[in-house]
């Protein structure tokens, strides 16, 4: 089966992930942009992060047979360091036309500021403007109201719902995204977000519609295999084959789609530019040499599925 | 229309020639598109127009292969020598028919710009940049930014400035032209699409290549055949007895590659003793059946055998 991860910040991941990735199923990945764990002070490091997710990461995926796409925007943490905000606030609309840019994001809340909701509305309209879906980014900490408050924040700025992806959902936000007619993003993240076996019992609970499952993996402790560990276990306890599609694929495709940059020929049949460029693709069906992940003995295996 | 002016013909600039390809393939919508970004362009080149123009012009235009026939390609070199676009995509032919414009109308400050458009880059805009160097006016205020462009990771940016591109051997001075050779290898892009390896060929290259394949030897790797010919000129003394343990030791497409190297060596008794145990290549050598294109062709029809045997992880392109 064909996986993608909809959410992976694959700069702060290894070849070994890449390899272990594409090995088990993962066609595509979006790495939206974020915070890098130290706040940046500048905003030339600001723009020199967006050019690494618009180029060597494209490069770098591409060469383990992963097609990259990015999400250009700025956070909600730095949104609260005002000078910077500006900065980036300025040069956003020349990244978000680059190649492979599918959405505005991730933005939204993290402590529910002044300046975090400024500059929420602020992208907001750039993606109406530049015709680009959004995904938002729901906090960690007083979750229900931020995520309540993002979809108030979406409809009072006239975006359609369809075009917006509410991520890092749980048990106690999946119900009213799903009501008022969003995307509903799963994380399955180690400790603090999604766990696997939660989200299985969440597909049983309310089907595959309109639900996209993440790794949102990072440079923490997570897991880039989430998206194919969940997609076995939802198998395994019974789930039907074209949910578990619909959630680890189409899903995303359907969503992100909408900007225009991201078509399965990608992955399928690219063009041929790309294939002497940036993407060396399916080695195995090109035949050109052996694939490079079946030699590979990674530590991320499918043996354990449960990601607690 | 002016009488005078129906006798008068223009030369076929590369712009003129880079324009009318494009018009030529593309769907209404996408030549009605370009055309007016052009007109657009032509009134207001400030930042702010050129930016979208050359961001929007992949979602417009596609990103189909330029499709150029042997006359298209002999065209273009008639017009600028060693122009090769053989390798461009729509998208990077009418992102460089933007930069030549940008680089006649702004003159001196086009490095500028040039630098500001790299800063923020995607690996398609790279591609453009750098493969219309050849064209652009005032190419000499390129060369820094251009030599800094090499130190990228990403290979495709790398070959775009390496591969069927006049710019390296018609500007950079010796420093930066011999590192782009010794990366090239280092990296596993082919020499052979380098245009000027034979007239740049010099003595301080020889002696890095020397001491690059002694590397690789004492880490018992593989040595690229290609990496033969830019030490052919100067193959003497030392580099002879390199050419012996090639003779030696190699696989065929190695002795074939010290066969045509060792044409090019200054005359000696030593290049002679080498001459005659390579004799079974000389039919094929004066033919021109066997060339450096040919050596190329070898390896990459061997590609895996090849890749593996120099420890890449890439596939050879060209």
């Amino acid at each position: 089966m064909m996986f993608i991860d909809s959410h992976a910040h694959m700069l702060s991941r290894t070849t070994d992930d890449y390899e272990a990735m594409a090995a088990a199923g993962v066609v595509a990945v979006i790495e939206p942009a974020f915070w890098l764990g130290q706040p940046r002070t500048h905003v030339a490091t600001y723009i020199d992060y967006l050019s690494s997710i618009v180029g060597f990461e494209r490069f770098r995926a591409g060469q383990f047979g992963i097609r990259h796409y990015c999400t250009i925007g700025l956070n909600s943490k730095e949104a609260n360091n005002p000078e910077l905000a500006e900065g980036v606030m300025e040069i956003l609309p020349r990244f978000a036309l680059k190649e492979g840019v599918v959405a505005i994001g991730e933005i939204g809340y993290d402590d529910q500021t002044e300046l975090e909701d400024k500059y929420f509305r602020l992208q907001i309209d750039l993606a109406l403007e530049v015709e680009l879906p959004v995904m938002v980014h729901t906090p960690h900490r007083d979750k229900k109201k931020g995520t309540s408050r993002s979809m108030d924040v979406c409809e009072e700025h006239g975006i359609d719902p369809s075009m917006v992806v509410i991520d890092h959902n749980n048990e106690e936000t999946v119900r009213e995204v799903l009501d008022r007619g969003y995307w509903a993003a799963f994380s399955i993240y180690p400790s603090t977000k999604m766990g696997s076996a939660r989200m299985v019992e969440l597909l049983k609970e309310y089907g595959p519609e309109r639900i996209i499952i993440d790794s949102a993996c990072d440079w923490g402790i997570s897991e880039p295999l989430g998206v194919a560990k969940t997609a076995m276990l939802a198998a395994q306890k019974g789930i039907e084959e074209e949910a578990i599609r619909l959630v680890c694929y189409q899903n995303a495709l359907d969503a992100y789609g909408q900007s225009g940059q991201m078509k399965e020929e990608d992955w399928l049949n690219p063009p041929a530019i790309d294939q002497r460029t940036v993407y060396e693709g399916n080695s195995i069906l090109r035949g050109q040499r052996e694939p490079v992940v079946e030699k590979l003995k990674s530590k991320h295996t499918l043996d354990n599925l449960i990601i607690e | 229309m002016a009488k005078w002016s129906l006798g008068f013909i223009m030369e076929n600039t590369p712009l003129k020639i880079l324009e009318s390809w494009i018009f030529r393939q593309l769907p209404e919508a996408g030549s009605d598109w370009f055309r007016g970004q052009l007109d657009l362009l032509a009134k207001d080149d400030s930042t702010k127009v050129f930016y979208i123009a050359f961001g929007m012009i992949p979602r417009k235009l596609g990103k189909d292969d330029l499709a150029l026939s042997a006359d298209d390609l002999a065209e273009a070199n008639a017009a600028r020598k060693g122009w090769n676009p053989s390798n461009w995509s729509i998208d990077t032919a009418a992102r460089i028919v933007i930069l030549i414009n940008l680089s006649n109308s702004q003159n001196a400050s086009f490095a500028e710009r040039f630098k500001d458009l790299h800063r923020t880059a995607d690996v398609g805009e790279l591609l453009a940049l750098y493969s219309g160097l050849p064209l652009y006016a005032s190419p000499e205020t390129l060369v820094e930014q251009t030599a800094l462009g090499l130190r990228t990771n990403i290979k495709a940016e790398f070959e775009a400035i390496a591969h069927r591109n006049s710019f390296p051997s018609e500007q950079f001075d010796e420093n930066p032209w011999n590192n782009m050779v010794l990366k090239s290898l280092f990296i596993g892009v082919m020499l052979e699409p380098i245009l000027g390896l034979n007239e740049r060929a010099n003595p301080e290259l020889a002696r890095i290549l020397r001491d690059y394949a002694h590397e690789r030897w004492a880490a018992e790797r593989f040595v690229s055949p290609e990496l033969w010919r830019c030490i052919g000129p100067y193959a003497e003394g030392v580099y002879l007895d390199d050419f012996q343990r090639v003779v030696d030791e190699g696989i065929d497409t190695e002795k074939k590659a010290v066969a045509l190297a060792l044409k090019t060596a200054p005359a000696s008794e030593r290049k002679e003793a080498l001459h005659a145990q390579l004799s079974e290549y000389d039919a094929v050598i004066d033919s021109g059946e066997l060339n450096w294109t040919a050596i190329a062709d070898e390896m990459l029809d061997n590609s895996l055998a090849i890749t593996r045997k120099m420890n890449f992880e890439v596939e050879l392109t060209r």
